[in-house]
Formats: C-alpha cells, structure tokens, sequence
C-alpha cells in the first residue's frame, strides 16, 4: 500500500493522474475510448456491407468507384499516420519545434485527405448518387462521413495543440498530450485501413 | 528488432519504452504503404487470383491494421493492460456484429 503511494506521488510532479497500477488514467481512458469506437464503426461497416448490393444497376460501387483517386487518398492518410509518430517521437524528446512542424504537418495531410473526400461525395453526388438514392448510398455515406467527421475532429485538434504548445499553454504531461492525440490520429488511420479494403477493393 | 530504441524516461510504465525510432517509423510508413499498392493490385487482378482473391486482401488489411496498432500506436511497448481495453472493444464488435450479419443471412449470399 505504501509502496502504491510512494509510486503514485512520483507521477505528481509531470502534472498527469496515474492509477495505482502506475499507468496514466488518461492513456487508459483514451484506450477505452477506442475500444467504444470500434463498435461504432463495426456497426456502420456491417451496415454498409449488408445493403451494398441494394442499389440500380447502373449506379452500384462498381460503377461509381474510382479505386486510384481512393489509392492515393489512402496513402495521404497512411502517411500522416507517420508524421504523427514522428511528431509523438519529437514529443518524447521534449523537441518542441519539430513536435509542430510533425503536428502541423499531420493536419495538412489530413486536410488533404478530408478535401480529397469532399471531391469524391461531389462527384458522386453529380453522377446521381444522392444519400436517399438507395440503401446502399446511405450506408455509403453515412459510414465514410463518421470517418470523415473523425478525421475533421483530429485536424481541430491537432491544431490547437500546435497553438497550445506554441504559448506554452499545455496543462500536465505535454508528452502524454502529444501521445493521446496520436492514439486518436492512428486509430482514425486504422478505420480507414478497414474501409478501404472492405469498401473500395472488395467487389460488390 | 535492431531498430528498437531504449528511451526511458520517469513518466512510469504506460510510456517507459517508445519502440522504434524514428527510421525504424519511417521504414514500417514504407512497408504499410507497399502493403496498400499490393492491395490495389490485388483488386485489378482478382480474375487471375480466384478464390486466393478475398483471402488474400482480408490478410494484407489484418497485417497493415495490426503493423498501425503493434508499432504506431505502441501497443507492442505498452502495458498488456492497454491492449486489454481495446481488444475487449475489438473483440465485442467482430463477436457482435459477425452474430448480427449472419443472423441476416448475409455470409450465405
């Protein structure tokens, strides 16, 4: 027991709450967090893979799909997943300057991603695939606009973070702040990653 | 791994180890992103590949899912306990929903 508070004070002074266990309270909510997240998505998936044969013949995901403007939409967020490492990686270093450029950097790529997204529901949207048109658009749109809303989130986020770290406005572990941010930033990232396999690739 | 760092700090045991540095990063960015062209491939091919087609796609998406959450997001260094929050959500979502698809009839289509 004494041994429990002597480890939980030595936290005291890096500003975070740990657990008795010695773990940080906000990692292990963050975790928890993505836990709930999975059953979101899972949802949203089956959903989407149940009604993704519900359409007209001529406006199905084989017809509407344009798989290298997806490919290379998908690369765009695979490689912010790095910048963010990076960015966690200059964190731990206590490098402040290349924490923002990573942080910074990860936002553009997200946006780019999110505008990428914006291109494709307007093309659709003019070939006739409106979110009522079929069970299949609305289980479409509705799963890759939560992943989307996801991404928009982190890039908020990401953001004020760079703000908060430039007037040094960070409360607790900055560290820890950067790490929490990256667990969100990644695990959108591998949303995608199931997405884009069992949406785009896997034929209808 | 070679490219395994000892970066311990005093911040405790939920972030003692960080992994990988930063070329170790940038190496797994490279294979995820060989990972993602071989899956393009796959699905300009799939008449060639036959029943090797859906089988091999759901793996290279488990091995890039799995390389992100292992490496990026550090549940390889993490506490077990980390990994025990999440998998429990994963685990329920894949029992759950595989349970509601099938109940729908949707594996017999």
């Amino acid at each position: 027991m004494a041994d429990t508070a002597v480890h939980a004070d030595e936290h005291v002074d890096h500003g975070g709450h740990y657990s008795s266990t010695g773990l940080s309270n906000n990692k292990l909510a963050m975790w928890m967090f993505l836990g709930s997240e999975c059953l979101l998505f899972g949802g949203l998936i089956s959903t989407y893979m149940l009604y993704r044969g519900r359409h007209s013949e001529n406006l199905g995901p084989d017809q509407v799909w344009d798989i290298p403007f997806t490919s290379a939409s998908s690369f765009v967020l695979l490689m912010s997943s790095l910048t963010m490492v990076l960015a966690v990686s200059s964190a731990v270093r206590d490098d402040d300057r290349n924490t923002k450029v990573w942080l910074s950097v990860t936002a553009l790529l997200g946006a780019l991603f999110v505008a990428g997204q914006v291109y494709e529901f307007t093309t659709f949207y003019r070939e006739g695939l409106g979110f009522t048109t079929s069970l299949f658009s609305s289980s479409f749109y509705t799963l890759t606009g939560f992943h989307g809303v996801h991404v928009s989130v982190g890039i908020i986020m990401l953001m004020s973070l760079v703000g908060m770290i430039s007037k040094n406005k960070v409360v607790g572990d900055k560290k820890e702040t950067v790490e929490l941010f990256g667990l969100y930033w990644h695990f959108v990232d591998v949303v995608w990653i199931l997405i884009f396999t069992l949406v785009y690739l896997i034929p209808a | 791994m070679s490219t395994v760092t000892e970066q311990h700090n005093t911040h405790g045991d939920d972030h003692a180890d960080h992994g990988l540095t930063d070329l170790g990063y940038i190496k797994i960015a490279i294979f995820l992103a060989v990972i993602t062209a071989v899956e393009v491939v796959f699905s300009y091919t799939q008449d060639q590949l036959g029943a090797a087609f859906l089988p091999g796609l759901l793996i290279l998406m488990a091995v890039k899912f799995f390389m992100v959450l292992l490496y990026f997001m550090h549940l390889k260094f993490d506490s077990k306990l980390f990994s025990l929050m999440f998998y429990i959500g994963l685990v329920l979502a894949v029992g759950c929903y595989a349970v509601f698809l099938a109940t729908l009839h949707f594996f017999q289509s």
